[in-house]
């Protein structure tokens, strides 16, 4: 079956740009302004955060960014329905990132049977563990046309990796330093861990995220691998206005585009 | 030993396990493949009996309180685990966790704390190991909390504010784990209960069985009976219960009731009866009950006891209670508060708030005259002053 998430990576090798941004912030509808925007200026993926309570891998930036839009009342349901006609606006591999608890609160089945119709191509779940993915979630994913998209740290050892690749799909998310999100932490000295990863051929392409900011980290990033994820940076970007297209065509052409 | 186990994945039937970012794969996988060899050692056993022995004041004595057993008409002992250094249970678990940092090799502690017992707790130990420490503590709690807040600085900890989310105790725990991802090689987390990703629950048990281990021995040798018809105590994480019924689970005799803090009752909303009111889900790493909207976001709970004011509890307690193991039950902050004045006055013995939930519960059945009862005193009440005489003068 096709995947917008696998086509992109048979079509483009380099130089992928994907952004994540919390799904309700600033405002409770800003979902789809924001993904047509990101469309608009070129951007190759869009990761959508479910926000969380108690987000453990992340930073600051995107704690608050979550908690505002919990308040301002945005849910998995009423996510899926912001996002019922996407599809007849925009092409964009669309991914969900968030945590297992509020998914496993909706129904996985439900949760993986929504996502399919709406037109979502992949996921990101940080705390579903290999194991557990492999006993409850795998079959459903690929019945479900979805991608699994892992993380891998400069702690991950190779067979791990390894393991990772075999039961990822789309691509794998290169976490770039011992950090949660919005560290800023030197990029440079994680370019032998990039180089290794690189040198294990892996069936996934991967995409560099945590720590990626502007031009000249997005470059560090994607020396070694197919592209990179900036969150935290973006969502800092929009936190300053309403109006969404300025800021968001500002910060695409501030990464490169 | 008793024959209570966890699967090899750090299961407890479908709850536990270690539902983690990969971030933190790399901090618990060293800590899984390395706990039981470390703590099973000869040499870590008797350096933990003679710490707990000399330095924590064990085995804390099992009392007959004649008082209260000629009130209730039964025969009640109390596990004085307030007579412990530090003034509770707490200490037990950071003695051990200590020394199985340091066989790791590392350098530097982190922890969490809601009410500071576990943080005094473990800038003890960390003091007494020469070891420095950081102490996660959420704003809200640092203001209601000052004394236990000098206490630990006195003991050499840095205090760190957590700011995020509601600013108490399960954010503090994220800002700790947020910490521990940012440092995975030098830096070991210890945990304050039953809580967290495998091998917590575990470790953090094991750690606390001293408490029913001397129960048992106590008991023989005071009535000739080594298993009590019943063992009352609190739940919030659970490691004092689970430390009081580790030795029982499974004897076929013993009762174990385990009692959560029903805040301002049941149907208020201000409760902390994650097992009694929560639904299955993941807090923290770990499978089990926890307080929770309908979409999955983890809520504040309530209780007048800060120790049990948690919104999750131990895996072990969601499967002790699914499997008819341990029954559960709850008490109000009031039911509470009266059986800690009724103790203080009738035996002379302030409890912690969080130990007087197990003793409302010697109000809610009728016990026979030949039955042996026994109550974890997990804490004395010298930290709840405050809360105390408010209440008095409100009362």
């Amino acid at each position: 079956m096709n995947n917008r998430i696998t086509s992109l990576f048979q079509s483009k090798k380099k130089n992928i740009l994907s952004v994540y941004f919390t799904a309700g912030y600033p405002a409770l509808d800003d979902t789809t302004t924001i993904i047509s925007e990101l469309d608009k200026n070129g951007v190759d993926l869009i990761e959508i955060g479910i926000p969380f309570s108690d987000p453990l891998a992340d930073g600051p930036i995107i704690q608050q960014s979550g908690q505002k839009a919990i308040h301002n009342g945005m849910t998995i349901s009423y996510l899926f329905n912001e996002l019922k006609d996407t599809r007849n606006h925009t092409k964009i591999p669309l991914i969900l990132m968030g945590y297992l608890n509020p998914i496993l609160q909706f129904g996985v089945k439900a949760f993986c049977e929504t996502c399919s119709r709406i037109g979502i191509d992949g996921l990101i779940i940080p705390d579903l563990p290999p194991d557990y993915y492999k006993l409850h979630f795998q079959d459903l994913f690929k019945e479900h046309n979805l991608c699994n998209i892992m993380l891998i740290t400069p702690q991950t050892d190779d067979d791990r990796i390894k393991e990772i690749d075999s039961l990822s799909s789309g691509f794998i998310y290169m976490v770039s330093t011992n950090s949660i999100t919005g560290a800023n932490k030197t990029l440079e000295q994680q370019l032998p861990y990039f180089e290794r990863v690189a040198k294990m051929k892996l069936k996934n392409p991967t995409l560099v995220g945590f720590g990626i900011h502007d031009r000249q980290t997005y470059q560090i990033a994607t020396k070694y691998s197919n592209g990179a994820i900036i969150g935290s940076a973006f969502i800092k970007a929009l936190k300053k206005s309403n109006l969404l297209d300025k800021p968001i065509s500002d910060f695409v052409g501030r990464v490169g585009r | 030993m008793s024959t209570f186990k966890i699967s090899k994945d750090g299961f407890y039937g479908e709850y536990g396990g270690a539902f983690i970012p990969e971030m933190l794969h790399h901090n618990i996988k060293e800590l899984q493949e390395n706990y039981l060899q470390i703590i099973n050692s000869e040499s870590f056993q008797q350096e933990f009996a003679t710490l707990l022995q000399d330095y924590v004041g064990r085995p804390t004595p099992l009392y007959f309180s004649q008082n209260l057993s000629e009130h209730y008409q039964t025969n009640i002992y109390l596990k004085r685990e307030d007579l412990n250094h530090t003034g509770a249970h707490k200490i037990n678990n950071t003695i051990g966790q200590i020394l199985l940092a340091k066989q790791l090799g590392k350098k530097h502690i982190i922890a969490e704390t809601g009410a500071g017992q576990h943080g005094v707790a473990t800038a003890t130990a960390c003091a007494l190991a020469n070891m420095p420490c950081t102490i996660f503590m959420g704003e809200v709690d640092i203001k209601r909390q000052a004394p236990n807040v000098k206490k630990m600085e006195l003991l050499g900890a840095k205090v760190v504010t957590a700011m995020s989310g509601s600013k108490t105790l399960k954010d503090a725990t994220n800002e700790a784990i947020r910490a521990w991802i940012n440092d995975p090689v030098e830096t070991h987390y210890i945990i304050g209960s039953v809580v967290g990703p495998h091998p917590y629950p575990d470790m953090v048990a094991q750690f606390q069985s001293v408490i029913s281990k001397e129960i048992k021995e106590q008991l023989k040798s005071k009535t000739g009976k080594e298993n009590p018809d019943y063992i009352i105590a609190c739940v919030g994480g659970g490691s004092n219960a689970i430390g009081a019924f580790y030795h029982f689970i499974d004897n076929g005799f013993t009762k174990l009731i385990a009692v959560e803090a029903a805040g301002l009752g049941l149907d208020s909303g201000k409760t902390a009866a994650s097992i009694t009111l929560g639904k299955k889900g993941i807090i923290h790493g770990s499978m089990t009950y926890l307080m929770q909207t309908d979409d999955g976001q983890i809520v504040e709970p309530h209780s007048i006891s800060a120790g049990l004011d948690y919104p999750g509890v131990g895996p072990v307690h969601a499967y002790l209670n699914d499997t008819g193991k341990a029954a559960v039950t709850s008490v109000t902050d009031h039911e509470a508060m009266k059986a800690a004045l009724f103790l203080s006055k009738t035996e002379g013995i302030i409890p912690a708030l969080e130990s007087a939930h197990a003793l409302a519960y010697l109000e809610k059945i009728k016990f026979k005259p030949q039955e042996i009862v026994i109550i974890n005193l997990s804490g004395r009440g010298d930290k709840d002053m405050a809360t105390y005489q408010n209440y008095l003068e409100n009362e």
